[in-house]
């Protein structure tokens, strides 16, 4: 037998301890909230379903595997109206990525520029800076897209006017990049030697592209190595031996043979009957959201690059002065590094917020997920809340997935502690 | 506890759903009937210099107004895009949808919704300049066509095209204003929608002759005004004021003497019928004896709401066609008052 435990004697549970005891009440209380909570959602549901039947209607995605029937003006993939609905919003969500990355890279570019040259000691150049920033951040972005969007298709001529003996319009660099009030034609580029394209199931992937993207990383690998070698000789001797004509070779020698054996070549865009064919066709309503997004965006961006370049301290720039280091190398090698660990936390929010305003390309009749599947599917099926849903979970994956992956980069840029 | 709890929620959320089958009453207690229209159309439905609806859809409303109340001006309405028409009607917002839209069979059987008739028979047109040089839909290949999204114009188009074994670059747009600013901008070579809906955009244009309808039409659209599934009685009302707009024409009834007929009676009993002073057609349906007369004194009957709002001698000048009388070349065909 062992001697009885000490400490206080064992109270008997009792059901008023749930509130009066301090051990208990806070599991009572979250327990309570979860009741309500669950209980609440389970109301709303229940509320669905029962107006749902009151109307005679049900709640099924079969309408996904039914033909669409609707054609789509821009699509990356193929499609055509005999497709299925849940093809057509494949589409449409390509459509979504495709304006969402455009965004991002000119918001990213535009932005770092201004924010940067902001900081100028110019006078002319900051307080241009300061201008362009509050002029573009402080209108509403749909606002910015739909004046894009007028200017591209009411200034801009109509492919007719380019046609007849004294044309009214005429395409600029030698007939390679014409703007018309439909979109802007640039030349495409096509392979004589064309390897094909192989099917991925949803896809077709280009041969030419993929082992172009393949020599690219390769280049790029072997030119890594090639300095890795120089640096590692200089570490030992103390003389960096002279590497930038191998770089080059290794760069773009490889690349122009690839070229020159699939035999690229580019295509300008032809007036042919109402519209040109050819070239690479960027509609009003592609240029005009990817413009209206990404300006809008880069004002806050550039703010964002703004103040993370003033939170790396003072002493830090005077510090590689007095190492000789010249303005540019400070700025490369010693303010940036530290600026970019505040600077990608925010950038994170504002390529969510564009991605997730994609959806107002609705306004200037962008083809994206939200006017496939959540326009004119919905419209021709009448399965607007299961469209509704379906597309909400779609723009949460697209927003977690992107918001992971700058995660990823953010925790490898962060300040490093040991 | 919990249990009991959950089901009489359930229990509550049950009873507020099953409040739609009594479209009548609510419209009664109101005072005031709820319709949808379109967002502007001239013609069709559209707002006056003075900000109130007027058009062919619009008389409609007043005359259902007129049969339920006897007042023709007690409508509230609602302009709709074509997206957005029937969630209102599925929710009780509006009562009646009376916004050109047509009667296909997936609306009809698989949305919960109703169509009770034909008010207007319809069909999909292109419009194009005169100086693009185009004589017929079928010289379209290649064209660049502007299009109202989230409407059955859409399905028509893309079997024209691909009947016809033609390509085209659909430009989609969300309201009829924002097709014709694209389409006067040239932005399309054509815009296609329903030839009544062209005829209206044409009427508004500054110079309305440099733009012709081509002959062809690619499709069946009977427009007509849609009501909830589920209450027979309200889907009556709307039904038979249709009809009765439709008779009072075939019967020579009109608003200047349907108010003395309805004093003195007529030699023909089916006009005695129709405004109440035989038979208890009002009751029938839930209203007044005089519900025909109301809606036909103060709206007129079908003939005299088109020839007010899109007949040849209105800047928008259809053509009755399809929607004359039976007898008189047409297709109106309204079930007889018996």
């Amino acid at each position: 037998m062992s001697p009885p435990s000490p400490g206080p004697p064992q109270e008997r549970f009792r059901l008023s301890m749930l509130i009066y005891d301090q051990r208990y009440r806070s599991l009572t209380i979250q327990i309570v909230f979860m009741m309500l909570l669950m209980g609440f959602a389970a109301w709303l549901v229940d509320n669905v379903i029962t107006n749902l039947r009151a109307q005679g209607q049900d709640f099924s995605y079969r309408f996904l595997w039914q033909r669409a029937g609707y054609d789509i003006n821009q699509t990356l993939v193929a499609y055509d109206s005999n497709m299925t609905h849940a093809r057509a919003m494949f589409v449409g969500l390509l459509n979504t990525l495709l304006v969402a990355v455009l965004g991002c890279v000119l918001a990213t570019v535009a932005g770092v520029i201004v924010g940067v040259l902001r900081l100028s000691t110019n006078w002319l150049v900051s307080q241009i800076m300061a201008v362009y920033v509050e002029i573009f951040r402080n209108i509403p972005t749909l606002l910015w897209i739909i004046i894009f969007y007028t200017l591209v298709t009411i200034d801009a001529p109509a492919p007719r006017d380019f046609a007849g003996d004294v044309p009214l319009a005429a395409a600029w660099f030698g007939g390679a990049v014409v703007i018309t009030n439909r979109g802007v034609y640039i030349p495409e580029p096509l392979f004589a030697n064309s390897l094909g394209s192989v099917s991925l199931g949803l896809f077709d992937v280009s041969l030419d592209f993929a082992a172009l993207v393949v020599v690219i990383i390769a280049s790029l690998y072997a030119n890594k190595k090639l300095l890795d070698r120089a640096s590692a000789r200089q570490a030992t001797t103390g003389i960096r031996p002279v590497t930038w004509w191998k770089s080059m070779l290794i760069l773009f020698l490889p690349v122009i043979l690839a070229l020159l054996a699939l035999g690229f070549h580019t295509e300008n865009a032809e007036l042919a009957g109402f519209n040109f064919q050819g070239g690479v066709h960027l509609r009003s309503s592609l240029v005009a959201l990817w413009f209206g997004l990404g300006i809008y965006t880069s004002a806050f961006v550039a703010e964002i690059v703004r103040a993370g370049i003033l939170a790396v301290s003072k002493g830090q720039t005077e510090a590689a002065a007095s190492l000789g280091m010249r303005p540019t190398l400070t700025m490369r090698l010693v303010v940036l590094p530290q600026a970019l660990r505040v600077i990608v936390p925010p950038l994170i929010s504002q390529y969510l917020n564009l991605t997730k305003n994609t959806s107002l390309g609705l306004a200037v009749g962008y083809m994206d997920l939200r006017s496939t599947l959540g326009g004119i599917t919905i419209n021709q099926t009448g399965r607007a809340l299961e469209g509704m849903l379906l597309m909400m979970l779609i723009y949460l994956l697209i927003s977690l997935t992107i918001s992971s992956l700058m995660n990823v980069y953010n925790s490898r840029i962060k300040l490093k502690e040991r | 506890m919990y249990k009991y709890a959950l089901f009489g929620m359930s229990a509550l959320a049950a009873g507020t759903a099953g409040a739609s089958a009594q479209t009548l009453d609510e419209v009664m207690a109101r005072g005031e009937l709820n319709c949808g229209v379109s967002t502007g159309l001239a013609g069709f439905s559209a707002p006056d210099a003075d900000g109130d609806w007027q058009g062919f859809d619009v008389d409609f409303c007043r005359a259902i107004a007129a049969a339920v109340f006897g007042d023709a001006d007690a409508v509230n309405y609602t302009p709709l895009s074509p997206e957005r028409r029937f969630d209102p009607l599925g929710s009780g917002e509006i009562d009646v949808l009376s916004r050109n839209t047509t009667w296909t069979f997936t609306r009809d059987m698989d949305l919960g919704y109703r169509f009770v008739g034909t008010n207007y028979y319809d069909g999909q047109g292109f419009i194009v300049p005169t100086d693009l040089g185009v004589e017929s839909a079928l010289e379209l290949d290649g064209a660049t066509v502007c299009i109202q999204t989230g409407t059955t114009t859409e399905l028509n188009l893309s079997d024209f095209f691909s009947a016809n074994d033609m390509s085209y670059e659909p430009n989609p747009v969300e309201t009829n204003a924002e097709a014709q600013e694209q389409y006067l901008a040239g932005s399309c070579d054509t815009y296609t929608t329903d030839r009544s809906g062209l005829a209206a955009t044409r009427a508004s244009f500054e110079n309305p002759d440099d733009h012709m309808v081509l002959p062809e039409t690619i499709s069946k659209e009977p427009l007509g005004p849609v009501v909830r599934k589920g209450d027979e009685d309200w889907a009556g009302i709307v039904q038979w004021t249709l009809f009765a707009l439709i008779t009072a024409e075939e019967l020579d009834v009109t608003s200047e003497n349907v108010e003395e007929i309805a004093e003195e009676g007529s030699d023909v009993p089916e006009v005695e019928r129709l405004v109440g002073r035989s038979g208890d057609f009002g009751e029938l349906i839930g209203l007044e004896n005089d519900w025909a007369v109301n809606a036909i004194a103060q709206v007129g009957n079908y003939g005299e709401i088109f020839d007010r709002h899109i007949g040849v001698d209105t800047p928008i000048g259809i053509e009755r066609g399809l929607n004359a009388q039976y007898d008189n070349g047409g297709i109106l065909y309204s079930p007889p008052f018996r």
